[in-house]
Protein backbone atom coordinates (compact mmCIF):
# COMPACT_ATOMS: atom_id res chain seq x y z
CA UNK A 1 0.00 0.00 0.00
CA UNK A 2 1.42 3.55 -1.00
CA UNK A 3 1.85 5.56 1.74
CA UNK A 4 -0.46 8.22 1.11
CA UNK A 5 -2.96 5.46 1.20
CA UNK A 6 -1.98 4.29 3.95
CA UNK A 7 -2.73 7.41 5.69
CA UNK A 8 -6.34 6.91 4.21
CA UNK A 9 -6.51 3.75 5.46
CA UNK A 10 -5.53 5.06 9.22
CA UNK A 11 -8.62 7.80 9.10
CA UNK A 12 -10.85 5.51 7.74
CA UNK A 13 -10.17 3.16 10.35
CA UNK A 14 -10.29 6.20 13.01
CA UNK A 15 -13.26 8.05 11.91
CA UNK A 16 -15.28 5.03 13.73
CA UNK A 17 -16.22 5.55 17.73
CA UNK A 18 -16.17 1.98 17.84
CA UNK A 19 -12.67 1.53 16.52
CA UNK A 20 -11.29 4.60 18.55
CA UNK A 21 -12.84 2.57 21.61
CA UNK A 22 -11.38 -0.80 20.25
CA UNK A 23 -7.89 0.86 20.23
CA UNK A 24 -8.33 2.41 23.24
CA UNK A 25 -8.70 -0.82 25.02
CA UNK A 26 -6.08 -2.31 22.85
CA UNK A 27 -3.70 0.58 24.51
CA UNK A 28 -3.97 -0.99 27.59
CA UNK A 29 -2.94 -4.51 26.50
CA UNK A 30 -4.08 -7.41 23.53
CA UNK A 31 -7.30 -8.76 24.18
CA UNK A 32 -9.15 -11.63 22.33
CA UNK A 33 -12.25 -10.65 19.87
CA UNK A 34 -14.75 -12.42 22.89
CA UNK A 35 -12.83 -9.64 25.27
CA UNK A 36 -13.00 -7.00 23.08
CA UNK A 37 -16.99 -7.62 22.06
CA UNK A 38 -17.75 -7.56 25.81
CA UNK A 39 -17.89 -3.91 26.11
CA UNK A 40 -19.99 -3.57 22.76
CA UNK A 41 -24.08 -4.43 22.82
CA UNK A 42 -22.80 -5.61 18.80
CA UNK A 43 -22.31 -8.77 17.54
CA UNK A 44 -18.54 -10.78 17.31
CA UNK A 45 -18.73 -10.80 13.13
CA UNK A 46 -19.68 -6.95 13.59
CA UNK A 47 -16.55 -6.31 16.13
CA UNK A 48 -14.57 -8.82 13.23
CA UNK A 49 -15.40 -6.44 10.71
CA UNK A 50 -14.31 -3.31 12.70
CA UNK A 51 -10.77 -5.37 13.67
CA UNK A 52 -10.46 -6.12 9.96
CA UNK A 53 -10.95 -2.60 9.22
CA UNK A 54 -7.84 -1.71 12.05
CA UNK A 55 -5.78 -4.19 10.65
CA UNK A 56 -6.10 -3.13 6.57
CA UNK A 57 -4.68 0.23 8.44
CA UNK A 58 -2.44 -1.51 10.37
CA UNK A 59 -3.58 -0.20 13.46
CA UNK A 60 -3.68 -3.50 14.95
CA UNK A 61 -2.06 -6.67 14.33
CA UNK A 62 -3.15 -10.03 15.36
CA UNK A 63 -1.06 -12.30 17.56
CA UNK A 64 -0.88 -16.18 18.09
CA UNK A 65 -0.58 -17.52 21.38
CA UNK A 66 -1.54 -21.61 20.74
CA UNK A 67 -5.57 -21.38 19.77
CA UNK A 68 -5.83 -17.82 20.72
CA UNK A 69 -5.15 -14.93 18.32
CA UNK A 70 -5.17 -11.80 20.65
CA UNK A 71 -5.46 -8.45 19.15
CA UNK A 72 -2.32 -6.13 20.11
CA UNK A 73 -1.79 -2.41 19.22
CA UNK A 74 0.53 -1.30 16.51
CA UNK A 75 1.67 2.20 17.69
CA UNK A 76 2.94 3.10 14.52
CA UNK A 77 0.45 4.27 12.11
CA UNK A 78 -1.48 5.97 14.91
CA UNK A 79 1.97 7.75 15.24
CA UNK A 80 1.83 8.93 11.84
CA UNK A 81 -1.92 10.09 11.76
CA UNK A 82 -1.60 12.14 15.23
CA UNK A 83 1.82 13.94 13.84
CA UNK A 84 -0.76 15.10 10.72
CA UNK A 85 -2.75 16.60 13.29
CA UNK A 86 -0.67 17.35 15.68
CA UNK A 87 1.06 20.16 13.56
CA UNK A 88 -2.19 21.35 12.34
CA UNK A 89 -3.68 21.33 16.45
CA UNK A 90 -0.44 23.88 17.33
CA UNK A 91 -0.92 26.52 14.60
CA UNK A 92 -4.34 26.85 16.39
CA UNK A 93 -2.73 26.87 19.52
CA UNK A 94 -0.10 29.50 18.47
CA UNK A 95 -3.56 31.77 17.66
CA UNK A 96 -5.16 30.82 20.74
CA UNK A 97 -2.63 31.43 22.77
CA UNK A 98 -2.36 35.25 21.43
CA UNK A 99 -6.43 35.20 22.10
CA UNK A 100 -5.45 33.93 25.54
CA UNK A 101 -3.48 37.47 26.52
CA UNK A 102 -5.74 39.64 24.29
CA UNK A 103 -9.31 38.37 26.90
CA UNK A 104 -7.18 38.60 29.73
CA UNK A 105 -5.91 42.44 28.95
CA UNK A 106 -9.98 43.06 28.09
CA UNK A 107 -10.60 41.58 31.73
CA UNK A 108 -7.95 43.41 33.08
CA UNK A 109 -6.37 40.53 34.11
CA UNK A 110 -3.11 39.12 33.36
CA UNK A 111 -3.87 35.85 31.08
CA UNK A 112 -3.80 32.42 32.58
CA UNK A 113 -1.73 30.45 30.35
CA UNK A 114 0.57 32.53 28.56
CA UNK A 115 3.05 31.83 30.39
CA UNK A 116 3.29 28.19 28.89
CA UNK A 117 5.06 28.42 25.57
CA UNK A 118 3.97 32.01 24.10
CA UNK A 119 6.74 33.05 26.10
CA UNK A 120 9.45 31.17 24.97
CA UNK A 121 11.93 32.28 21.88
CA UNK A 122 9.87 31.13 19.01
CA UNK A 123 12.03 28.08 16.90
CA UNK A 124 14.05 29.19 14.27
CA UNK A 125 12.10 27.31 11.55
CA UNK A 126 8.77 28.49 12.41
CA UNK A 127 10.12 32.02 11.06
CA UNK A 128 8.46 31.46 7.68
CA UNK A 129 6.14 29.08 8.02
CA UNK A 130 2.46 29.46 7.39
CA UNK A 131 0.82 31.75 9.12
CA UNK A 132 -3.47 32.06 9.95
CA UNK A 133 -5.66 29.49 11.46
CA UNK A 134 -6.63 27.76 8.25
CA UNK A 135 -3.89 27.89 5.71
CA UNK A 136 -3.48 25.76 2.80
CA UNK A 137 -1.62 25.32 0.32
CA UNK A 138 -2.98 22.69 -2.30
CA UNK A 139 -0.85 19.27 -3.15
CA UNK A 140 0.65 20.20 -6.83
CA UNK A 141 -1.17 17.83 -9.11
CA UNK A 142 0.41 15.88 -11.69
CA UNK A 143 2.53 13.63 -9.54
CA UNK A 144 -0.49 11.15 -9.64
CA UNK B 1 -6.87 26.16 35.07
CA UNK B 2 -5.02 25.45 32.59
CA UNK B 3 -6.78 21.99 31.52
CA UNK B 4 -8.05 23.95 28.62
CA UNK B 5 -4.42 25.10 27.46
CA UNK B 6 -4.81 22.79 24.14
CA UNK B 7 -6.78 22.93 21.36
CA UNK B 8 -8.30 19.47 20.29
CA UNK B 9 -8.69 18.50 16.83
CA UNK B 10 -11.34 15.97 15.91
CA UNK B 11 -12.34 15.09 12.11
CA UNK B 12 -15.99 14.24 12.49
CA UNK B 13 -15.87 13.33 9.36
CA UNK B 14 -13.96 12.58 6.05
CA UNK B 15 -14.88 15.89 4.57
CA UNK B 16 -14.66 17.98 7.76
CA UNK B 17 -12.14 19.00 10.57
CA UNK B 18 -12.96 20.63 13.99
CA UNK B 19 -10.86 22.49 16.53
CA UNK B 20 -12.24 23.21 19.62
CA UNK B 21 -10.48 25.37 22.68
CA UNK B 22 -11.77 26.21 25.70
CA UNK B 23 -11.23 30.03 27.23
CA UNK B 24 -11.12 31.72 30.61
CA UNK B 25 -13.70 34.59 29.40
CA UNK B 26 -17.27 35.17 29.05
CA UNK B 27 -18.81 34.31 25.80
CA UNK B 28 -19.50 37.62 24.72
CA UNK B 29 -15.66 38.66 24.88
CA UNK B 30 -14.80 35.55 22.74
CA UNK B 31 -17.24 36.68 20.22
CA UNK B 32 -15.86 40.36 20.40
CA UNK B 33 -12.25 38.92 19.97
CA UNK B 34 -13.39 36.76 16.55
CA UNK B 35 -15.68 39.68 15.32
CA UNK B 36 -13.39 42.79 15.72
CA UNK B 37 -11.37 43.31 13.29
CA UNK B 38 -8.87 45.29 15.59
CA UNK B 39 -8.79 42.54 18.05
CA UNK B 40 -8.60 40.08 15.06
CA UNK B 41 -5.57 40.90 14.07
CA UNK B 42 -3.91 41.02 17.52
CA UNK B 43 -3.94 36.81 17.53
CA UNK B 44 -5.59 35.15 14.68
CA UNK B 45 -2.06 34.87 13.27
CA UNK B 46 -0.95 31.54 13.17
CA UNK B 47 2.81 31.12 13.22
CA UNK B 48 4.86 33.38 14.09
CA UNK B 49 6.10 36.11 11.71
CA UNK B 50 3.02 37.16 10.09
CA UNK B 51 0.79 40.21 10.38
CA UNK B 52 -2.67 40.49 8.94
CA UNK B 53 -2.71 44.32 7.17
CA UNK B 54 -6.14 43.99 5.96
CA UNK B 55 -9.14 42.65 8.22
CA UNK B 56 -12.32 43.68 6.13
CA UNK B 57 -15.77 42.15 8.34
CA UNK B 58 -19.37 43.32 7.13
CA UNK B 59 -21.09 41.22 9.74
CA UNK B 60 -24.59 40.39 8.28
CA UNK B 61 -25.96 37.84 6.71
CA UNK B 62 -25.22 38.07 3.09
CA UNK B 63 -22.06 40.42 4.18
CA UNK B 64 -18.25 39.78 3.05
CA UNK B 65 -14.88 39.55 4.70
CA UNK B 66 -11.51 39.54 3.45
CA UNK B 67 -8.65 39.01 5.58
CA UNK B 68 -5.12 39.29 4.12
CA UNK B 69 -1.96 37.93 5.68
CA UNK B 70 1.46 39.10 4.99
CA UNK B 71 5.32 37.85 5.88
CA UNK B 72 7.06 40.34 7.76
CA UNK B 73 9.99 38.18 6.16
CA UNK B 74 9.22 38.92 2.43
CA UNK B 75 6.13 40.61 2.25
CA UNK B 76 4.54 37.81 0.83
CA UNK B 77 0.69 37.50 0.81
CA UNK B 78 -2.05 35.41 0.83
CA UNK B 79 -5.78 35.79 2.06
CA UNK B 80 -8.88 34.58 2.66
CA UNK B 81 -12.65 35.80 2.13
CA UNK B 82 -15.95 34.87 1.95
CA UNK B 83 -19.52 36.02 3.00
CA UNK B 84 -21.47 35.51 6.11
CA UNK B 85 -24.28 32.70 5.80
CA UNK B 86 -25.29 33.08 9.47
CA UNK B 87 -24.68 35.41 11.87
CA UNK B 88 -26.00 35.08 15.26
CA UNK B 89 -23.68 37.14 18.01
CA UNK B 90 -21.90 35.54 20.75
CA UNK B 91 -23.59 32.24 19.42
CA UNK B 92 -22.39 31.08 16.19
CA UNK B 93 -20.98 32.73 12.96
CA UNK B 94 -21.11 30.41 9.20
CA UNK B 95 -18.91 31.94 6.51
CA UNK B 96 -18.32 30.52 3.39
CA UNK B 97 -14.31 30.44 2.64
CA UNK B 98 -12.40 30.99 -0.27
CA UNK B 99 -8.34 31.49 -0.46
CA UNK B 100 -6.58 34.08 -2.36
CA UNK B 101 -3.14 33.03 -3.10
CA UNK B 102 -2.02 36.75 -3.46
CA UNK B 103 2.34 36.64 -4.07
CA UNK B 104 2.50 33.23 -1.84
CA UNK B 105 0.71 31.01 -4.26
CA UNK B 106 -1.22 27.57 -3.59
CA UNK B 107 -4.61 26.60 -4.15
CA UNK B 108 -7.30 25.29 -2.03
CA UNK B 109 -10.01 24.01 -4.44
CA UNK B 110 -13.63 24.84 -3.42
CA UNK B 111 -13.67 26.75 -0.05
CA UNK B 112 -14.95 25.42 2.36
CA UNK B 113 -17.98 26.49 4.71
CA UNK B 114 -17.24 27.11 7.94
CA UNK B 115 -19.31 27.16 11.53
CA UNK B 116 -18.15 28.99 14.48
CA UNK B 117 -19.87 28.10 17.58
CA UNK B 118 -19.68 29.92 21.13
CA UNK B 119 -20.97 27.85 24.49
CA UNK B 120 -20.26 29.10 27.86
CA UNK B 121 -19.93 27.13 31.62
CA UNK B 122 -18.97 28.17 34.42
CA UNK B 123 -16.79 31.10 33.03
CA UNK B 124 -15.32 28.94 30.54
CA UNK B 125 -15.89 29.59 26.76
CA UNK B 126 -15.99 26.98 24.37
CA UNK B 127 -14.84 27.79 20.90
CA UNK B 128 -15.76 25.13 17.66
CA UNK B 129 -14.82 26.23 14.81
CA UNK B 130 -16.24 23.18 12.34
CA UNK B 131 -14.41 23.31 8.86
CA UNK B 132 -16.20 21.53 5.88
CA UNK B 133 -14.25 21.19 2.67
CA UNK B 134 -16.87 19.28 1.13
CA UNK B 135 -14.48 16.42 -0.37
CA UNK B 136 -12.00 14.43 1.65
CA UNK B 137 -9.10 15.68 -0.93
CA UNK B 138 -9.71 19.15 0.25
CA UNK B 139 -9.87 18.46 3.87
CA UNK B 140 -6.64 16.02 4.05
CA UNK B 141 -4.83 18.85 2.05
CA UNK B 142 -5.72 22.20 4.07
CA UNK B 143 -5.29 19.79 7.24
CA UNK B 144 -1.39 18.46 6.44
CA UNK B 145 -0.50 22.46 5.62
CA UNK B 146 -0.24 22.17 9.38
CA UNK B 147 2.29 20.22 8.74
CA UNK B 148 4.49 22.06 7.13
CA UNK B 149 7.72 23.50 9.32
CA UNK B 150 8.70 26.65 6.06
CA UNK B 151 7.35 25.15 3.28
CA UNK B 152 4.64 23.26 2.45
CA UNK B 153 3.91 19.45 3.65
CA UNK B 154 2.97 18.23 0.57
CA UNK B 155 1.62 14.71 -0.13
CA UNK B 156 4.94 13.87 -1.60
CA UNK B 157 6.77 14.74 1.59
CA UNK B 158 3.90 12.75 3.37
CA UNK B 159 5.09 10.31 1.00
CA UNK B 160 8.80 10.18 1.26
CA UNK B 161 8.12 11.07 5.51
CA UNK B 162 6.53 7.74 5.77
CA UNK B 163 8.78 4.92 4.37
CA UNK B 164 11.41 6.71 6.27
CA UNK B 165 9.57 6.08 9.44
CA UNK B 166 8.66 2.71 8.36
CA UNK B 167 12.57 1.61 8.19
CA UNK B 168 12.98 3.41 11.52
CA UNK B 169 10.74 0.96 13.21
Amino acid sequence: MKASDRLDATFLALADPTRRAILARLARGEASVAELAEPFSISQPAISKHLKILERARLISVGQAGQRRPRRIEPKALADASLWLERYREMWDMSFKRLDSLLGELQGKPAPQVEERAKEPEPRTRASSRPAARPRRRRRRGSG
Amino acid sequence: MSENSKAQVILPSDHEVRVVRAFHAPRDLVYKAYTTPALLQQWLLGYPGWTMPVCDMDLRVGGAYRWRFRSIEDDKEFGFHGEYRVVEPNRRIVHTEYYDPGSFGGDMGNGALVTIELTERDGVTTLSTLMDYYTKEARDAAVATGMTDGMEMSYQQLDQLLPELETVS
